[in-house]
């Protein structure tokens, strides 16, 4: 009984990726979408009974329920594919299970009648498996195998509608991306297994020992425990889209729109939050690599709010949006620390982590609900919705509250923890993350504003209207949700230090945020609720900064420039040809070589008897005089 | 009267010169032939009175005479056989003519 | 003789030659060929059952199943027999490459009856490579492997097969004369007059000048075998040229023999020189892993994209070999299988596709993933077996490589060791470059919209493929422990590590 549950919830969902995989051709829509979706539900009640006999009894144990091994290295250096339970993948089993579920029971209504239906619920029971194998990893190493999947996962749903070329070439800049952040993540491992001879997290986040089996070791200036997990968080960079590494998660937005409710806003991208989390106490161990994380974060956040604030896709405003928040989550863990508060930073990082998945998830299966009114990502298609599709806004509009900030919507909550946290390492820290988080209430505004007020499109004759039960359920669901789990005492149950964190606002700090908060409301009403010039002007008074932003600040040429013109042009192209011309020219110059010389010599051999016996005669008479003169 | 060793050589010799001489200008292969022939009994008549003189209790240079005489007389008909074939294609039995085999 | 169990891997495909002669039409060529291979696999699970039952049972030779028979006395020649975990794992993989690229071949023309009996005949080389422990039976054996590589891409190959079977056939000539003048060098300075590599392993004494000297010579010999940096050149144009079955046994298992001759004779012989060379050749595969990859990056042709896949992947094999622990050496083991079973698949696939598009160049072709959705799916999954997804072969054989040179602390080691990481990135570039090039986007050609999926007989081979693939990579520790426990104390020894 112990184990079953928790064997279930892993296997369930790979076993409906198989079925449906590879029976979902001979299935109806219909029965394969109900498959998914009840496939989906029981895993869901299985998590939650889990998670929530973990909580709610005496949740003391940490060692893992089940481990398995998978694969022996050496001695002790195995991976195992187990499951660990303690406040974090508890906390996490609970949110990917609910998204999951709500996503694929309004993709009944989203996909409907989509060619490849079955394909992609196989494609999301194939990523709701990988990501609870990544939450609930016992060690680093099966943390990577999972990571891994779900890139492969999200490659697949990226692509799904892979006809379109920009669908197909979102995919591979993805999973290429990624990739790229994963090397860093497997030297990291690499690292740590070499001195520490352990993939476990239980031995890994016993910090000093580790320090102690690092012994010291130095490379470049830098404690090679500092390299290590600096390597371990770029693979988290990768994943989160943390700047640089940030460039594939817009253009993930190809996907059908569920997919990005779950994978691109909820779930997937939160994993480099929570590899940080996961290896916390470790990460404690070296100064260095928190500040990298801070700085990182904060980078990213203001970077990815300013750029929010100009797009004019819904969907990348939200994945701008969403980078921002995990920005903000990353900070939290790069300040906290057990001197501030009892690492406030950690628990108010897994308590935004929760809330922006909800309501992340809220604002995407809006903006799904909205294209699928109007057929266009683009907010130009859409205003004046408020008519048209009341829940929708309705539900749309506690979103933007929430990720606004204020009270009594749960983002108020995570994210007043977190500002608390960065003024308690450093007031630097929290003026820039306040400043960040009136960006994210302006952006969000500007959002809301554009599609439901603004002046009114001309809609034709299909005029927008709300979409089917299996879509709004989930929204209402949501929103709800987003309405009261601010009020969860959160830090009774996710906390860093052995004791219980019992969360109080800080009155400064949540008064001043609410304030910033407001103000970029009242602005952003004042620009878009009616049609006007004003951000026209706006636009143009910024000195290019606005068509900076618009333009994402130029990343992505930067990008198309190293990978097209350095590494395709400059190295592949180069090596392509040296090895046709150079090595392969040796080979070829030896073989003509061969060839020249028998040529050379063959008229040697002319078939005439006659001239083999001159040729003899005159080598006998030689070797006879030879001969004679020695003897003589 | 006892005749020297070195009388039969030197005429064995001219005929092997002989030979040698005739093989290596004349172009007519019939004529090559007779030269080769040429040579061949002049190496005959060595082993023979070589035999005879110097190892007169063995028979070993005899037999090979023999053997060489048989030899000949085989290669001889061979020769001739493919000389008379080559000539029904080519019309005639110049050796420079016969290339065709060359690769 | 006969009571010896690996000697009928050499006896069913002589069996199966004489079935061939016998044959009389297409349906009974394609049953010699697949009730023989179909054999031959049955006879190898079997060996493999056996196998672990008897060390189980606590067998604890080197070799399992020795048999040695008088041949040429003279020179002390034999024919030795006899398998430990790797033998057997290559012996398997054959097997099974073997059973699926005759399925592959089920419409090859013209000459069917021919093209099976050099496929065979190469066969025979390649289960005789793997059961002997005699240098020069082995040598023998991989004699017997490459020379019917020539007529079979000489005669059924495509574009410009007299060039490339040439080639192919001379560079790894030019390979083989290397390796027996260094077998012949053991030989006689091995001190016992023997070419039994077990017997030279454990009393023989070569000394360490003639150990550097010989080294190189073995080492290079099998290594232009396994496409090592600059001798890989053979290895696109015979494989863009050759039929699909054999590009399929050749890049599958004949480069095989290249890393296995590598361990099995280089090293295990050699093991000064190799401590002391060591570094030479890590360079050189070293630069194989990422060159290879770079090169594919640009290619257009499907084949050739795969051949210099295939330069990447088998250099790490090599590479993984020269880092000198265990734990690197049964991930080269396991890369060897992981790349010859996924190999397979590709270069059946693309067969397959070539089959029908007749054109290998990804630019002329698009979206084949709506008009021929198995082949399609399923080059997905090889693609991802190839790029290192967990699940599939591919990722276990490489993290198995990485940890275990990882652990070697020399600079050099460690600087290759990141430089081969980095391969997995630009593994994922190529291979998503073709798939989204070749099989998703809109179709370029409407002409292809007419073209079939896959007929059963390509079914049968490809998921045959993909299962084993998939196994590996679902359950790795056991190929893993049958591969480790072979590198005995023993070995080790020996090695002096």
């Amino acid at each position: 009984m112990e184990q079953l549950f928790p064997i279930l919830i892993l296997c369930l969902p790979l076993l409906g990726f198989l079925v449906l995989g590879l029976l979902g051709p001979k299935m109806s829509h219909k029965l394969a979408g109900w498959t998914g979706v009840i496939n989906m539900g029981i895993t869901m009640v299985l998590a939650y009974t889990v998670a929530l006999t973990f909580f709610l009894g005496e949740s003391t144990i940490t060692e893992p329920i089940f481990n398995y091994k998978w694969l022996e290295f050496y001695d002790k250096l195995v991976i195992s594919i187990g499951f660990l339970l303690d406040p974090i993948s508890a906390l996490l089993l609970i949110v990917i299970t609910t998204i999951s579920f709500f996503v694929h029971l309004y993709s009944i209504g989203y996909m409907h009648g989509e060619k490849g239906f079955q394909r992609y619920y196989a494609f999301l029971q194939l990523f709701t498996f990988s990501m609870l194998g990544l939450v609930v990893a016992t060690n680093i190493f099966q943390m990577y195998i999972f990571w891994e999947l779900v890139g492969a996962s999200s490659y697949l749903l990226i692509g799904f509608y892979y006809t379109r070329p920009s669908a197909v070439s979102a995919s591979k800049k993805a999973f290429i991306v990624t990739r790229f952040a994963d090397l860093g993540f497997l030297l990291g491992i690499l690292i740590l297994s070499y001195f520490t001879g352990t993939f476990n997290f239980t031995d890994l986040n016993n910090g000093n020992l580790v320090a102690t089996q690092f012994g010291g070791a130095t490379f470049m200036g830098c404690s090679l425990l500092t390299w290590a997990l600096v390597l371990v968080f770029m693979g988290g960079m990768g994943k989160s889209a943390m700047l640089p590494l940030h460039i594939w998660l817009p253009d993930a937005m190809e996907g059908p729109t569920p997919v990005s409710a779950l994978i691109h806003a909820a779930t997937m991208v939160v994993a480099g939050v929570y590899l940080v989390a996961r290896l916390f106490p470790l990460y404690l161990m070296e100064e260095a690599a928190l500040m990298i994380i801070t700085v990182v974060g904060a980078i990213t956040a203001l970077y990815a709010a300013i750029v929010a604030c100009t797009q004019v896709d819904i969907k990348r405003v939200l994945a701008f949006s969403t980078i921002s928040q995990i920005a903000f989550m990353m900070v939290s863990l790069g300040v906290a620390r057990p001197e501030h508060h009892e690492a406030l930073g950690y628990m108010a990082s897994m308590f935004h982590l929760f809330t922006h998945a909800l309501f992340k998830a809220l604002l995407f299966l809006g903006a799904g609900a909205l294209i699928h009114a109007v057929h266009s990502n683009d907010y130009t298609a859409m205003g004046g919705l408020r008519k048209y599709m009341p829940i929708t806004h309705i539900t749309f509009l506690i979103g933007c509250l929430a990720i606004a900030g204020i009270p009594p919507f749960s983002g108020f909550f995570s994210k007043d923890e977190i500002l608390a946290a960065c003024y308690a390492n450093s007031p630097f820290w929290g003026v820039w993350m306040s400043v960040v988080a009136g960006l994210t209430a302006f952006y969000m505004f500007r959002l809301y504003y554009r599609i439901f007020w603004w002046n009114e499109p001309d809609y034709g004759h299909h005029k927008p209207h709300e979409s089917g039960w299996v879509m709004t359920l989930p929204l209402i669901l949501l929103a709800a949700a987003s309405c009261v789990v601010g009020f969860i005492p959160f830090g009774e149950y996710v906390h860093f230090m052995p004791e219980p964190y019992h969360i109080h606002i800080d009155p400064v700090v949540a008064v001043s945020s609410v304030l910033i908060a407001v103000i970029a409301i009242a602005l952003a009403t004042v620009m878009y609720r009616k049609e006007n010039s004003l951000p026209d002007k706006f636009a143009k008074a910024s000195c290019g900064l606005w068509k900076a932003a618009y333009n994402r600040f130029y990343w992505d040429e930067l990008y198309m420039f190293i990978t097209h013109k350095i590494i395709f042009n400059g190295v592949c192209r180069p090596i392509a040809w040296f090895d046709r011309h150079i090595i392969d020219g040796t080979m070829d110059g030896l073989a003509w070589v061969a060839q020249r010389l028998s040529i050379t010599i063959r008229p040697l051999q002319s078939g005439s008897v006659q001239a083999y016996v001159y040729v003899y005669l005159i080598g006998a008479l030689l070797l006879g005089t030879i001969t004679a003169v020695c003897i003589l | 009267m006892e005749i020297k060793l070195l009388c039969y050589l030197i005429p064995s010799l001219v005929m092997f010169c002989c030979g040698v001489y005739g093989f290596l200008t004349r172009k007519n292969m019939i004529a090559m032939l007779i030269s080769l022939e040429l040579m061949l009994n002049a190496v005959d008549i060595n082993f023979a009175v070589i035999n005879r003189y110097l190892f007169p209790g063995s028979l070993e240079g005899m037999f090979f005479t023999l053997f060489a005489i048989a030899i000949a007389a085989a290669e001889t008909a061979l020769a001739i056989a493919i000389i008379i074939n080559l000539y029904r294609v080519t019309k005639n039995v110049n050796v420079k003519d016969v290339n065709k085999l060359k690769g | 003789m006969f009571s010896n169990p690996l000697i009928y891997f050499v006896v069913i495909p002589v069996i199966m030659l004489l079935g061939l002669y016998l044959s009389r039409n297409m349906a009974q060529i394609r049953t010699v060929a697949v009730t023989g291979s179909l054999a031959l696999l049955g006879l190898s699970v079997w060996l493999l059952v056996d196998y672990l039952g008897l060390r189980a049972a606590g067998a604890s030779d080197v070799m399992l199943y020795r048999g040695d028979w008088e041949w040429f006395s003279a020179l002390n020649i034999k024919l030795s027999v006899g398998v430990d975990g790797i033998s057997i794992a290559m012996i398997l993989l054959s097997a099974i490459i073997l059973l699926t690229g005759s399925i592959a071949s089920w419409k090859i023309n013209p000459l069917p009856k021919e093209f099976f009996l050099w496929l065979i005949l190469l066969s025979i080389g390649v289960f005789g490579f793997f059961i002997s422990i005699d240098l020069f039976t082995m040598f023998m054996f991989y004699e017997v492997a490459l020379i019917p590589m020539y007529l079979l891409i000489g005669i059924w190959g495509t574009g410009r097969k007299e060039y490339s079977a040439m080639k192919l056939t001379l560079m790894l000539m030019g390979g083989s004369a290397f390796l027996m003048l260094s077998l012949i060098g053991i030989y006689y300075n091995a001190g016992i007059e023997s070419w039994n590599l077990l017997e030279i392993a454990e009393k023989g004494n070569i000394s360490e000048n003639w150990q550097l000297f010989l080294f190189p010579m073995a080492f290079v010999g099998f290594g232009v075998l396994g496409a090592m940096f600059p001798f890989h050149t053979w290895s696109p144009d015979g494989h863009a040229c050759a039929p699909t079955a054999v590009s399929m046994l050749h890049a599958g298992v004949l480069m095989k023999l290249g890393g296995y001759g590598c361990f099995r004779v280089a090293i295990y012989l050699m093991p000064f020189a190799a401590n002391e060379l060591a570094w030479i050749f890590l360079i050189l595969t070293g630069i194989s892993v990422v060159y290879g990859a770079f090169s594919a990056c640009v290619q257009t042709d499907l084949k050739y994209i795969n051949a210099y896949s295939s330069v990447s992947h088998c250099g790490l094999v090599l590479f993984a070999i020269l880092m000198l622990n265990t734990t690197a050496m049964t991930g080269a083991i396991m890369q060897m299988l992981s790349h010859g079973l996924m190999t397979a698949l590709f270069f059946a696939l693309i067969g397959m596709i070539y089959g029908r598009t007749h054109t290998r160049d990804i630019r002329e072709m698009g979206g084949l993933m709506k008009i021929m959705p198995f082949l399609a799916v399923c080059y997905v999954i090889a693609g991802m077996a190839s790029l290192g997804l967990p699940g599939l072969s591919g990722f276990v054989a490489e993290m198995t490589i990485f940890v275990g040179s990882f652990q070697e602390t020399a600079t050099l080691n460690r600087v290759f060791t990141i430089i081969a990481c980095c391969s997995i990135v630009i593994t994922a570039v190529y291979i998503l470059r073709v798939v989204g090039k070749l099989l998703l986007g809109p179709v370029q050609d409407k002409h292809h919209l007419e073209l079939t999926d896959a007929t059963w007989w390509e079914r049968t081979s490809t998921i045959t493929l993909i299962i084993c693939v998939a196994a590996i990579g679902c359950f790795p520790n056991f190929f893993a422990k049958l591969i480790s426990e072979t590198f005995t104390v023993e070995i080790f020894k020996v090695l002096g590590m």
